[in-house]
């Protein structure tokens, strides 16, 4: 295994960040941390990274711990945080040039990585002027300088568009075909999990919920369908009842779900519901259950919330 | 990690920081232009003779005080002034000028006003003397620890004193001195480029630190296997070289325009820039050791600075402060380092009286670093 975390426990004061996690990554694995904001997910990548210190548990990156290893594990970690600022008037060239100084890498690695990256064009662009995807394309550049075992991404495209998120992902794929390295990337776009990674960990409140791959995520409760539907006009909550207990309405949205366990029992029970509360439908979708609905399923929330 | 990895870390670090502030046409501005611009209108204002101008409130009487030749006021504003209406403070005064070739010429002018007028007047500095003339004798109203509102009042009470309004100053016992280094900008250049490296050593090095740690930049750099010193050492040589060129351009200026010669030894003042230069950015790591705030930045820094620059003696001798407060002044790294590029600027000072200021700033600087090391909070 290149990472191995045992039992890991952090809190900050009151709140407990990571609760007794366990991970485990083999080479060339991608695996996804999925969960919302606040689950806990970037405290643990920190203290995969050697940045934040766990309160209980181990950590081994490639069999090693970081203390007394720091020099060598930052020299096979690529890494990219959540946020990241670099000089703003330095160009994309000169930066690389300057991390690439750090693994005494050279300007023909730098050139590489520019061309693997796509930003031969802007090379000569200040960091100011990039952007925000051509800038997270630039901390991945700098994350893939040293040729990493472990390349370990905290939300890489949060805040980005769709075109600038599938640039994100055509490089990590690319480096999925064409190299050994291991990646953990956490993310709360389950879209993102599902593309690029073997492995997903749903996350929420410092602990796991599931973990497997997608298949085995989707496929290891009943309820592979998930009925998505509209109502005529607009509704707080709509009540629950016994007989589909996992029905979800987002007031945000103006809409509800639930998973098709038993196609007859179940839709009998929410066109009964529709009838009792006189409510109308305006459009219905039956569509395969995704990881979202799994993690609403799980928690009552959406992963984006 | 071999020297020569070591090294080109260092120089890759070094160079991303000078382009960046070579890149910042504000930096440019505010380190070089400014201070040469600062030190033009204080020398112009300060060498230029101009005249002096002094505003005396008259309490009136009953009638305008003009038109009672009996009082001595009134007699002397009607023999020896002129009137004149300013429209800028929309008033009209009788002015009075004394010529003077090597002190400058003096003008008073004289208004007539009431006692509650006079008050406010002189609340606001409008005034520096309220005079009252009763049974044909002239009271000087004024504030005495106000050292303007004193020289008036000897002037002009000595006027009034002197038999038919005569006053003449003994100009023949005033002798010009015109040796070099006792011009005010002789004793300003100096001042003005051991506050510039204060400033720009400790705004340069702690903000950017401050910055950097806020903005998450240092947490990633640590991130790599970079010698985290370097980071350090590399900020604080860009900063030694903004300096020196800071100081060597307004030296360049301060020589062609107000012929400006150092005196004494060149390697002993460079000796003290290099020792000021070490206290300054000790001072500055240490203060931005800890925190991740600009804000709380901004205050530390000015904490520091504002004092020095207030009370180290840049723009004015320091020797008008209380005495026991002059030998506390005289410990503050920048006063040490403002007498002593002064000295070796003005009195031909070489090694022999700075070497040992140049080692209490050094050991300031050392320990101050150190401490700042010790507490340094990477993110």
């Amino acid at each position: 295994m290149i990472i191995e975390a045992r039992d890991i426990y952090k809190s900050f004061k009151a709140v407990h960040a990571v609760n007794g996690i366990s991970l485990s990554i083999a080479e060339g694995q991608f695996v996804a941390l999925l969960g919302p904001n606040g689950a806990g997910k970037t405290t643990l990548v920190e203290m995969i990274e050697g940045i934040q210190q766990p309160d209980k548990g181990e950590i081994l990156i490639a069999g090693k711990k970081w203390k007394g290893n720091e020099d060598a594990l930052h020299h096979i970690i690529g890494l990219s945080l959540q946020e990241t600022y670099f000089i703003d008037k330095l160009t994309v060239h000169e930066t690389l040039c300057l991390f690439a100084s750090f693994y005494d890498e050279r300007k023909t690695r730098v050139a590489e990585v520019i061309d693997l990256i796509g930003l031969e064009e802007k090379k000569k662009s200040y960091v100011v002027n990039l952007s925000g995807g051509q800038r997270q394309r630039l901390t991945l550049g700098i994350a893939l300088l040293n040729h990493p075992k472990v390349l370990i991404l905290d939300e890489p495209t949060t805040g980005l568009d769709p075109n600038a998120r599938r640039e994100i992902w055509k490089i990590l794929l690319e480096l999925k075909k064409k190299s050994n390295t291991s990646l953990l990337l956490t993310t709360h776009y389950m879209e993102e999990a599902e593309q690029l990674c073997d492995y997903i960990i749903i996350m929420d409140k410092g602990s796991i919920l599931k973990e497997g791959s997608v298949t085995q995520l989707l496929n290891k409760e009943k309820g592979s369908k998930t009925i998505e539907f509209e109502l005529e006009g607009i509704y707080e909550t709509i009540a629950p009842a016994e007989t589909l207990p996992g029905i979800f309405w987002d007031n945000k949205t103006q809409k509800g779900s639930f998973q098709l366990f038993d196609m007859g029992k179940d839709m009998q029970a929410f066109l009964h519901i529709l009838e009792e509360n006189n409510l109308r439908i305006k459009n219905l979708e039956c569509r395969r259950k995704s990881l979202d609905d799994l993690f609403t399923s799980l928690t009552g929330r959406h992963l984006h919330e | 990690m071999n020297k020569f990895l070591k090294f080109r870390q260092l120089y890759q670090l070094i160079k991303a920081h000078f382009l960046e502030l070579m890149r910042e046409p504000a930096v440019l501005f505010w380190g070089i232009v400014f201070p040469i611009l600062m030190s033009l209108g204080l020398g112009v204002a300060f060498s230029t003779k101009q005249d002096v101008i002094r505003k005396m409130g008259i309490i009136k009487t009953t009638n305008s005080i003009v038109a009672d030749t009996s009082t001595f006021i009134g007699n002397f504003l009607v023999k020896n002034t002129s009137k004149e209406y300013h429209a800028g403070d929309k008033t009209t005064y009788y002015s009075f000028k004394i010529k003077n070739e090597k002190l400058g010429n003096t003008t008073f002018f004289f208004q007539e006003t009431n006692w509650k007028d006079a008050i406010v007047a002189l609340k606001r500095g409008k005034f520096n003397v309220v005079m009252e003339e009763k049974n044909k004798k002239i009271s000087y109203f004024f504030d005495p620890g106000n050292p303007d509102a004193q020289l008036t009042y000897i002037k002009i009470s000595k006027f009034f004193e002197s038999k038919d309004y005569i006053y003449q100053e003994k100009t023949d016992q005033i002798k010009m001195l015109s040796l070099e280094g006792t011009r005010y900008i002789d004793f300003l250049i100096p001042g003005l480029i051991a506050m510039g490296i204060m400033m720009s050593t400790m705004w340069g090095i702690s903000y950017t630190i401050i910055e950097r740690r806020s903005k998450k930049f240092l947490r990633r750099m640590v991130s790599t296997p970079m010698k985290k010193s370097h980071l350090l050492i590399s900020i604080i040589i860009v900063r030694f070289m903004m300096n020196f060129i800071e100081a060597a351009l307004l030296y360049i200026f301060a020589y062609f325009v107000f012929d400006i010669h150092i005196q004494g030894s060149i390697p002993a003042l460079l000796m003290v820039f290099i020792a000021g230069n070490i206290a300054f950015a000790g001072i500055a790591v240490f203060i931005s050791s800890n925190t991740s705030k600009t804000e709380i930045g901004n205050g530390l820094i000015n904490v520091v600075v504002m004092p020095m620059m207030v009370l180290s003696g840049i723009f004015f001798s320091y020797h008008n402060f209380p005495e026991w407060f002059i030998p506390i002044i005289q410990k503050f790294p920048l006063t040490i380092m403002a007498d002593d590029i002064r000295s070796i600027f003005i009195e031909g000072a070489g090694f022999a009286e700075t070497a040992l200021h140049s080692m209490m700033l050094t050991i300031t600087g050392i320990v101050f670093f150190a401490a700042g090391v010790k507490y340094f909070k990477w993110y």
